[in-house]
């Protein structure tokens, strides 16, 4: 169905006010890109035996073995996320938990001592659970 | 008859300051009654009359027109001097400044829209950065930017494109060059 009345409208609009509204419109994408970040990690930290063994960009894909009590604990790490891929520990709660992507989410694997967090600005939660 | 030194006469430019100042408080107390979700996102609708005085009278009148509106809009609501009245205030200045330079973008390109669209960001702009250092002093104010951005795009839009349409009616000239006849005049506002 065509509306005379929208085409009306659409004749008071000039070239250059087109050109307004879209630059208008990125505008505010791009302040939702920049201003509603929070929640973006930036690194991940590897912790065993309570202390920190690595500290990981996220920027690149790669796999961290860290040794613990009970054996061998594999972290993995992809661009803007990171997880527990493999543990000894008995009940894989951290293995489990997958893939952490927000800022400030924590994977403890507590029988073998290994956590990995990931740091960044505006961590709100510790973990998400759904 | 003698006049006397300190009789006021107004002008023909007085009169039209008046009745167009009269037009915008109308609408921005007809504002004040719609519910809004945010506070600080609202139409703006007396802006129109703004866009309509700046296109046929000048940036002047238009400054005239806005800063009255302002002061007389406040007055009527009970919010002069109030937070809310300095956040309209700093918002009319910028916008007004914005205004200013916008009208001098090419007219076959640019017309009520982008004025309106331009001035409605000058407006959120001043707001926020008063907002920020003197009612609110934590960035989290910026926070709200994306939505008050939107806001100054769709309602800049609306605005802009009631101005047109109200332009072409009274003079029949911006806003595009068909003549075709309309049978439903918008507000009989002039």
């Amino acid at each position: 169905m065509r509306f005379p009345a929208a085409a009306a409208w659409r004749t008071l609009l000039r070239p250059g006010d087109v050109l307004v509204v879209i630059g208008g419109l990125a505008l505010c994408v791009h302040a939702v890109a920049v201003l509603w970040q929070g929640g973006r990690p930036e690194a991940a930290i590897v912790r065993a035996g309570g202390k920190v063994v690595a500290e990981l960009d996220l920027s690149a894909p790669r796999v961290l073995d860290v040794p613990g009590p009970l054996g061998t604990t594999r972290i993995e790490i992809q661009p803007g996320r990171a997880r527990v891929a493999a543990d000894p520990g008995p009940r894989q709660y951290c293995v489990r938990q997958g893939w952490l992507t927000q800022a400030g989410a924590v994977a403890i694997c507590a029988p073998n001592e290994v956590s990995l967090s990931l740091s960044g600005r505006g961590a709100d939660y510790d973990s998400l659970n759904y | 008859m003698t006049r006397s030194t300190i009789e006021l006469v107004p002008s023909l430019k007085d009169r039209r300051i008046a009745r167009h100042a009269a037009a915008a408080i109308v609408l921005t107390v007809a504002e004040a009654a719609i519910p809004l979700p945010l506070p600080g996102v609202k139409p703006g609708l007396a802006n129109i009359v703004t866009l309509i005085v700046l296109a046929r009278w000048g940036w002047r009148e238009a400054v005239w027109v806005a800063l009255l509106r302002v002061f007389a809009g406040s007055l009527l609501l009970g919010q002069f001097l109030a937070p809310g009245f300095f956040l309209s205030l700093s918002g009319a200045f910028a916008s007004l400044v914005a205004l200013g330079l916008a009208m001098h973008l090419p007219r076959r390109w640019f017309g009520p829209v982008s004025h309106s669209i331009l001035a409605a960001f000058a407006h959120i702009g001043a707001q926020l950065v008063v907002a920020r250092l003197w009612l609110v002093p934590h960035d989290g104010v910026f926070y709200l930017m994306p939505v008050f951005a939107l806001a100054a795009v769709v309602f800049g839009l609306v605005n802009g494109l009631v101005a047109a349409r109200l332009l072409q009616e009274l003079c029949g000239e911006p806003g595009g060059e068909r003549g075709a006849p309309r049978s439903s005049a918008p507000a009989s506002e002039r």
